[in-house]
């Protein structure tokens, strides 16, 4: 399993990639392979979202898991490619298959985050 | 999986695997205090002939509909239910199987409900129906509940007559939830267009039609869809399957969401149920909709297979966030509907309607003509109409059972609905019972 070294890892298995004053957010391999196949995203939440608040859901075949924001922002776009083909998500969760963008509210939020390193120990991978 | 009672060496065997002597064993943790001695006050038991009798005495007393002329209706119709349909639903593989939870392996009764949902789609227009309801009553209060949801709004309109009962579980549904349901209904039998555009607000989610009404008229479903969707709001038709036959789609008319009673199709009156509902929607309300849905798919050998899809919608996935608490549908009846569109066809069930429209007409005419008896709405109607009478109706439908006739319901059974005699017909009904009807109605004639 991948969990690249350039990214925040949360406890709820949510990166998140900062790109200046934006962020990407998306959820990690281990999570990917842990629901199974994607089958739809619904992203409920729009404008300004709290850290640690949901901004959407992700189903799989069994299973609905809420989407916990890993920094404060806006939310600036939505990963269209997700909408058609949600298996993105398992062939591609880092970079093709990223859920949402955002502007961030307070970019200290994100120092916070846990490191490949930590989220690594926490799976005990 | 077999039916038949355990033996006294089943039990003994079972006792035997546990380490246990006897059944009392099991029991002896529970304080001697609060156990029961003696003999429980319950009579002997009976023979199989002894129960026979004294059941069919109990039920001798009810009035079968098959032995009378039955123009009673109100939500539940004689219409005719094919000898195929008793012998099929009757295979022990259909009628003692529970509802699946491991649902693929039984791949019949999926692929029966993904034909129930097919048929129900032609009939309505609608891109999705799910594998049915409980009834169309229930069926109708859980469409209030999406409405509510899907729109954030809080309150429900219902335009013209709604069945009394429809209602009230409407109102029973939404009340935990705080929607608000009201009628919007000027009395002259329909829905009243310039009322409603009045009361439809930014408040509501959704607009219920039923149609035909409980009075039988036809109401002008596309106007009133048009009135909902002018203010956001949802468009719900409760429908009879069996008027689909003849009427526009509801599809064609806007709707949003379709419920609706399939007892009319192929299940028999049985004093009130088990009958079956339906619930269609147009495809952006596909998630939210309650139930159980079969899909169509591809086994890993490239062969077709039925599965149950879009779980996760569901409660037992879902928990608190699902919009519904339904896991479940009518298996049983369900299949009686699915046998009986399959055998009736779709000329088949513009025949049905034509004729129950037809000669819910001729009598309607006929009893016209007599002092005292007149329809009581001047609105279009399909099988059914209220007739104003120049004694109380229940004394007709007292006197008239005497002879075998069902004359009909009595209103003042409901409250709201005002008086009169509601009267259906079926494709059922000859001619020479409608005649018969009628010479029975003369008596009161004024």
């Amino acid at each position: 399993m991948n969990f690249p070294a350039n990214l925040k890892y949360t406890k709820d298995h949510e990166w998140l990639r900062v790109d200046g004053a934006n962020a990407y957010v998306g959820i990690t391999d281990y999570a990917q392979s842990e629901l199974g196949d994607v089958v739809y995203v619904d992203i409920t939440a729009s404008g300004d979202v709290k850290q640690g608040a949901s901004f959407g859901t992700i189903e799989a075949v069994k299973t609905v898991s809420d989407l916990f924001l890993p920094a404060g922002g806006k939310v600036l776009e939505v990963n269209q490619k997700i909408k058609n083909a949600p298996e993105t998500i398992n062939k591609d969760c880092y970079n093709d298959g990223w859920i949402i963008k955002i502007q961030l509210a307070n970019p200290a939020e994100a120092n916070g985050l846990m490191d490949a390193e930590a989220y690594k120990k926490l799976i005990g991978h | 999986m077999s039916f038949v009672p355990n033996t006294d060496e089943d039990r003994k065997a079972m006792l035997a695997a546990i380490g246990v002597q006897s059944f009392e064993d099991l029991l002896k943790n529970i304080p001697a205090a609060a156990r029961f001695r003696g003999e429980l006050p319950i009579p002997s038991e009976l023979s199989e002939y002894e129960a026979l009798r004294k059941m069919g005495a109990m039920a001798e007393k009810n009035l079968a509909a098959h032995g009378q002329i039955c123009f009673a209706g109100g939500g539940a119709y004689d219409h005719y239910v094919p000898a195929a349909i008793g012998t099929l639903m009757s295979r022990s593989e259909f009628q003692t199987a529970y509802t699946p939870y491991q649902a693929e392996v039984s791949q019949g009764t999926l692929q029966a409900i993904y034909e129930f949902q097919s048929m129900i789609c032609a009939l309505t227009g609608m891109d999705v129906s799910n594998a049915s309801m409980y009834d169309g009553a229930s069926s109708t209060g859980e469409a209030c509940l999406l409405a509510a949801s899907h729109t954030g709004r809080n309150e429900i309109v219902i335009a013209g007559p709604l069945h009394p009962n429809y209602l009230e579980v409407c109102r029973t549904l939404c009340e935990g939830r705080e929607i608000n349901v009201r009628e919007v209904y000027g009395g002259d039998g329909a829905a009243d267009l310039a009322m409603l555009r009045k009361e439809v607000s930014d408040k509501t989610a959704a607009v219920i039609v039923q149609q035909p009404n409980f009075f039988g008229c036809i109401e002008d479903a596309k106007e009133i869809g048009a009135v909902a969707h002018a203010a956001g709001a949802l468009f719900i038709m409760a429908v009879d399957p069996v008027s689909l036959g003849i009427l526009t789609t509801p599809a064609e008319c806007g709707a949003d969401i379709v419920t609706g009673e399939a007892q009319g199709l192929g299940i028999s009156l049985s004093f009130g149920g088990p009958y079956v509902g339906i619930f269609a929607v147009k495809n952006d309300l596909l998630r939210k909709i309650p139930g159980r849905l079969s899909g169509m798919t591809v086994d890993r050998d490239g062969k077709r297979g039925f599965t149950l899809t879009l779980q996760t919608r569901e409660q037992q996935i879902k928990r608190e966030k699902a919009t519904s608490n339904i896991c479940t549908n009518q298996g049983l009846f369900m299949l009686c509907a699915t046998i009986y569109l399959s055998l009736i066809g779709k000329q088949g069930l513009v025949e049905v309607a034509t004729s129950s429209l037809q000669k819910a007409h001729y009598l309607a005419e006929r009893m016209s003509v007599l002092n005292g008896f007149k329809l009581k709405y001047n609105k279009p109607f399909f099988k059914e109409f209220v007739v104003e009478t120049p004694v109380a109706p229940s004394r007709i439908i007292d006197d008239l059972a005497k002879k075998n006739i069902l004359a009909g319901i009595d209103l003042a059974r409901f409250e709201g609905t005002g008086e009169g005699l509601l009267i259906a017909v079926t494709e059922k009904r000859i001619k020479e019972d409608m005649d018969f009807l009628v010479d029975s109605l003369k008596a009161y004639a004024k």
